[in-house]
């Protein structure tokens, strides 16, 4: 049977439903940065920011930028009413100490045991850039990462052993992808939800891996 | 009297060592001390090692210093950035050292350094190429990675207001690593826009007390400049 692929939005939609009120989350650079757009109405969410932000809001208006105001991305934002700036150790505190509710990464690969790795693609000569990628992996309550299921060339993202460098171990806890949502389990994978039309054993097919139902 | 105002840069920088290790504030181009990084090119200082979140930004301000081959070794989190030719070109041809450090580790390290803690286990890089040779202790069942504080010689930061006895404040995300950067040298130098008379700083607000502060040094107020990120066309 056919079936389509979430679209950028409707993949960023499909987290942002999954968040709660009062969350404190962080969004990584990239694909997690839309899941800003579609937060559910009614809720309210705290942004945090690694370089000394709680309560981040949108990008301002044209011609309104504060490059003292700046996301992880060094992209402007501005801060809402309640928002609050720190310096970097307590920043970092926040993630490492498990202050955060939700974080959520992009990923090259995610272990089925949820060992993630999105860092560094292990070529000799990329220039190696870690950030904050190591320190949020490990240290909000919930790792959640939002990816294409299938590289360009058609292979699983989602593997037994990740063979790219680690960011952290058995730390992810949910994939959100464009075709699938996944739980990673000591055990494996558990299928969350599908797009319409895609049947379980394409989808085992697609990842190579065993899926059981949630 | 305490008098921490320095007349000038040159004045404040004077009698910087070959082979410093200098931490250098700010996040992308937001807290960098731009004036103060001139300065250390000017004063002539060689064979630095300088800490920073990143590498440099376009020509200026730490990728000048840079390019001046007056850096030995960088420590940093993120290095790559879409402007970072400089520390790239660099790096490349095997001139410039690179100690890739987590970001809440290179805070962490410094924090430690400042408040007289040995070393840390942290639980970030645990299983990662970045652990490696690193000694792993399980404390109640979780694994941790041994750390190791990072002092400075020199701190360059740049805040926001001042006042003699080195009380500081900062101005929104700009603060990033400042703070701990001040605490963790020997001797630590801001500038300010603007030096508030003893007193006229709110306590309840100063950000960094003047404890972790040597000098004070005021300079002309310049809009942050956008970096590090690509512009939409």
């Amino acid at each position: 049977m056919a079936f389509t692929r979430r679209t950028k939005d409707q993949l960023a939609q499909r987290v942002a439903r999954d968040m709660f009120d009062g969350a404190i989350v962080n969004l990584g650079i990239g694909m997690p940065t839309a899941v800003a757009n579609h937060l559910p109405p009614g809720i309210e969410i705290v942004l945090h920011s690694e370089n000394g932000i709680l309560g981040m809001g949108p990008a301002p208006a044209a011609g309104d930028e504060d490059y003292d105001l700046i996301n992880a991305g060094k992209q402007p934002v501005t801060l809402l009413p309640g928002g609050a700036y720190f310096h970097h150790a307590d920043s970092f505190a926040m993630m490492r100490g498990g202050h955060l509710d939700i974080c959520v990464l992009g990923a090259f690969q995610v272990s089925a045991t949820g060992d993630l790795a999105n860092w560094h693609t292990g070529e000799k000569d990329a220039i190696p850039a870690v950030g904050g990628a190591m320190d949020l992996a490990i240290g909000a309550k919930q790792t959640w990462v939002m990816m294409d299921l299938l590289t360009k060339q058609g292979a699983s993202k989602l593997v037994e052993r990740c063979t790219y460098p680690l960011t952290g171990v058995g730390c992810v806890k949910r994939v959100y992808t464009d075709l699938a949502t996944f739980e990673c389990t000591p055990q494996g994978l558990k299928l969350i939800d599908a797009v319409e039309g895609l049947s379980h054993a394409e989808l085992e097919r697609l990842v190579g891996l065993p899926l059981r139902a949630a | 009297m305490i008098n921490k105002i320095a007349a000038s840069i040159a004045d404040a920088l004077a009698g910087t060592r070959d082979g410093a290790t200098v931490l250098i504030g700010g996040f992308g181009t937001s807290g960098i001390p731009n004036e103060l990084i001139a300065g250390l090119l000017e004063q002539g200082a060689r064979d630095l090692t300088v800490v920073n979140n990143n590498a440099g930004n376009g020509d200026t301000g730490l990728a000048a210093l840079l390019k001046a081959g007056r850096v030995r070794k960088i420590i940093c989190s993120f290095p790559r950035q879409v402007d970072s030719h400089v520390f790239d070109a660099l790096y490349r041809s095997g001139k410039l050292e690179l100690e890739l450090v987590p970001q809440g580790n290179l805070a962490e390290r410094m924090r430690a350094a400042g408040a007289g803690i040995g070393a840390f286990f942290c639980p970030t890089s645990y299983g990662t190429p970045l652990a490696e040779g690193k000694e792993i202790r399980v404390i109640d069942g979780k694994p941790y990675v041994l750390e190791y504080p990072i002092r400075g010689d020199l701190a360059l930061i740049k805040a926001e207001r001042g006042d003699r006895w080195g009380n500081l404040i900062f101005r929104k995300a700009a603060r990033n690593f400042g703070p701990v950067m001040a605490m963790a040298a020997q001797r630590t130098v801001a500038t300010v826009y603007d030096i508030a008379e003893l007193g006229e700083l709110d306590p309840e607000a100063v950000v960094t007390p003047g404890i972790f502060v040597s000098q004070v040094v005021m300079i002309p107020r310049v809009a942050t400049q956008a970096g590090g990120f690509k512009k939409a066309a």
